[in-house]
């Protein structure tokens, strides 16, 4: 208990040290630089991949719809805060849409979220009854749905169609995207650490088991993809705010790909593994590796294979590697630790000292 | 005759053209502990399966404290392959979960062990207290039920204390040699606050020393939690040794039932175990 309550001071102040950082670094250099746009994309990645880590890692429920629910997310919080003086010039071809209001850009974001959860309480009310593997297949054909249901022109009025959605509020800081995903992955945190979280565990090691401990499985395995489902809805908006104009096209299920690879390098169950591997797949796609989709001369030597698309197939490449000879990820189901650390490192010196 | 606790009333059950049970009918009087023996696949897990609503029977009834728990009759498909009488017997269909048999207060474990792999030991009985909450996930997200998650905890450690683990409460519960697995299996199953105890084959892999050990143990749940208890074993000496009355089944059909010493001179009994056959 104490150790615990110990824990969570420390992860607190932490949490205070790492805002305090980002707000330094945010006033020393300019907030265009790679490094900070790496910082908000990653962090909202991080609070996506967390969200899919919850279903796919802490319930054992494979589902791959969270592009699906990121864009139901995205295009909830757009529809409804645009401000009411842009629309005639966003909706051109509709003239003006039919939403004559606009919220708080907060208001949207929780908005986003319930819409999302909303959604996949639906499909999970037949799908989660059935075997788990239905829910792969059911999540999948929801998110392609979804895409062809916003870009249909009937629509048009509420969606734009196909043409983008622009000038909703966004947010300059690269506080905002922090402080939004530490309350969200904290709100899971706590809930997988709660009596329900530990449901959610037995029903992923064993569902024969917990059914006989009286654990209900279609209520655990919707309560966890409806919660699920939610903070990807939330994460959405954020992607939103972050890129300022969105469009269905973006919302591919290439995404969901991504956020599984990061959950899978990360590791299955362990939210701070999604967390660090967030930073790294985005640093690495849109930074580190940027060079593969570059053709390269040295002198008049043209680097072989370096061509647009080329990154592609190197993660391709990344992605069969983790899956054949890491399949647990960077943190396999153990959280990181400052405790752990140490005693790595005492453990290591001890070692050596023998 | 004491008041009856489970009555299990023409239950049959059929994968395709095989009848596992047929037409099985056996009762439980409230602080017995009754057996139900028979030689490999004579049906006696299906049985299990059967109570604790795993398997939907294809004809028969369950019921518990006298109350109609599981109910069904051959239709459709089941009509044309089931091979036994009374089909009409159970109009009704009372179908549950296995979750909510469990709420209603059995609780089983599992002849293939089956703990949750990646949890400790302490981990596996805190689980099983999970279905008396009060809280809702939000309430229990942000603590608002700690006093109810501080007696969970309590009473786990209560069973943990009771079954002699304790001392090894956060080890992985896989990594526990295979008696102690089971031990911590009826521990888990204690933590749901049962009223009826199912063991599967509780002294599998055992040696002798621990299955008298575990027969001992068995009676001391038995009267501390106030239990009824239905067991399957192989271990004839525990069988026997505490078991108020037996039921004995071959082929997934009833040959024989009552005290121990009857049941152990019945010829057919003999005849099942050793697979003695008439020429
Ligand atoms: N799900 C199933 N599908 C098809 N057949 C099954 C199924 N479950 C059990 N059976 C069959 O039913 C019969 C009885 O099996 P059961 O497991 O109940 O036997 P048992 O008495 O528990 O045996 P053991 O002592 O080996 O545990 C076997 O022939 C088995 O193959
Ligand atoms: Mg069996």
């Amino acid at each position: 208990m104490n150790t615990k309550k110990r824990g969570l001071v420390i992860g607190l102040i932490l949490l205070a040290l790492l805002f305090a950082g980002l707000y330094i670094l945010e006033n020393t250099i300019s907030s265009s630089t790679m490094l900070i746009t790496i910082l908000k994309k990653g962090v909202i990645y991080a609070l996506i991949a967390v969200s899919m880590n919850l279903l796919n890692g802490f319930t054992g429920l494979f589902s791959l719809g969270q592009a699906g629910f990121m864009l139901i997310g995205a295009y909830t919080y757009a529809i409804l805060t645009i401000p009411v003086n842009m629309r005639g010039m966003i909706y051109q071809y509709y003239d003006g849409g039919i939403v004559q209001f606009a919220l708080p850009a907060i208001i949207g974001i929780l908005c986003a979220g319930l819409l999302a959860a909303f959604f996949a309480f639906l499909v999970g009310l037949p799908v989660l009854r059935l075997k788990s593997d239905y829910l792969a297949i059911a999540t999948l054909g929801f998110a392609e749905i979804i895409r062809a249901i916003i870009q249909y022109e009937g629509l048009g009025p509420l969606t734009n169609g196909s043409n983008l959605l622009r000038r909703f509020p966004t947010f300059q800081s690269v506080l905002y995207p922090f402080a939004a995903a530490a309350i969200c992955i904290g709100a899971i945190l706590l809930l997988i650490n709660s009596t329900y979280g530990r449901a959610f565990k037995a029903i992923r090691d064993d569902e024969v088991a917990a059914e006989a401990m009286g654990i209900n499985l279609f209520f655990h395995k919707q309560l966890s993809f409806v919660v699920s489902s939610f903070f990807a809805g939330i994460g959405g908006a954020l992607l939103a705010m972050y890129q300022g104009s969105i469009q269905v096209a973006t919302f591919k299920s290439a995404m969901t790909y991504e956020i599984l690879l990061i959950v899978v390098i990360g590791g299955m169950g362990s939210v701070t593994g999604s967390v660090i591997a967030s930073f790294l797949f985005v640093a690495s796609s849109e930074w580190w590796l940027r060079f593969l989709d570059n053709e390269m001369f040295i002198g008049t030597f043209q680097v072989p294979l370096l061509r647009s698309g080329f990154r592609m197939v190197v993660f391709s490449v990344i992605i069969m590697a983790v899956v054949l000879f890491y399949r647990r990820g960077i943190m396999g189901d153990k959280e990181f630790s400052l405790t752990r650390v140490r005693n790595r490192l005492l453990n290591r010196k001890a070692g050596r000292n023998a | 005759m004491p008041e009856k606790m489970l009555e299990l009333n023409d239950i049959t059950m059929q994968f395709g053209g095989v009848v596992a049970v047929n037409n099985l009918s056996m009762y439980i009087g409230k602080g017995e502990i009754v057996a139900l023996i028979g030689p490999n696949g004579a049906g006696k897990t299906t049985a299990f399966n059967c109570v604790t609503g795993v398997y939907k029977p294809s004809n028969g009834q369950v019921k518990y404290q006298g109350q109609v728990i599981v109910s069904n009759h051959p239709a459709g498909k089941m009509k044309a392959l089931y091979a036994g009488e009374n089909r009409d017997r159970y109009p009704h269909v009372v179908d549950p979960t296995p979750d909510k048999i469990t709420r209603m207060g059995i609780a089983r474990t599992f002849q293939n062990i089956r703990l949750f792999k990646t949890q400790t030991v302490f981990e596996n009985v805190l689980i099983a207290t999970h279905l008396h909450r009060t809280s809702n996930p939000i309430s229990a997200a942000f603590r608002l039920n700690w006093r109810e998650e501080q007696k969970m905890r309590e009473l786990s450690l209560e069973m943990l204390d009771f079954v002699g683990l304790s001392a090894m409460k956060d080890e992985l519960a896989t990594s526990l040699p295979y008696g102690k697995q089971r031990r911590l299996e009826i521990a888990r199953a204690l933590a749901t606050r049962p009223k009826l105890l199912l063991l599967d084959e509780p002294a599998a892999g055992m040696n002798p020393q621990e299955t008298a050990d575990l027969a001992q143990f068995i009676v001391e749940i038995k009267e501390r939690f106030n239990l009824t208890i239905f067991l399957i074993e192989h271990h004839m000496d525990l069988v026997m040794d505490i078991s108020e009355r037996i039921y004995v089944i071959d082929f997934g059909k009833l040959i024989a039932h009552g005290e121990p010493h009857e049941v152990q001179d019945n010829p057919d009994v003999i005849t099942a175990y050793l697979g003695v056959e008439d020429i």
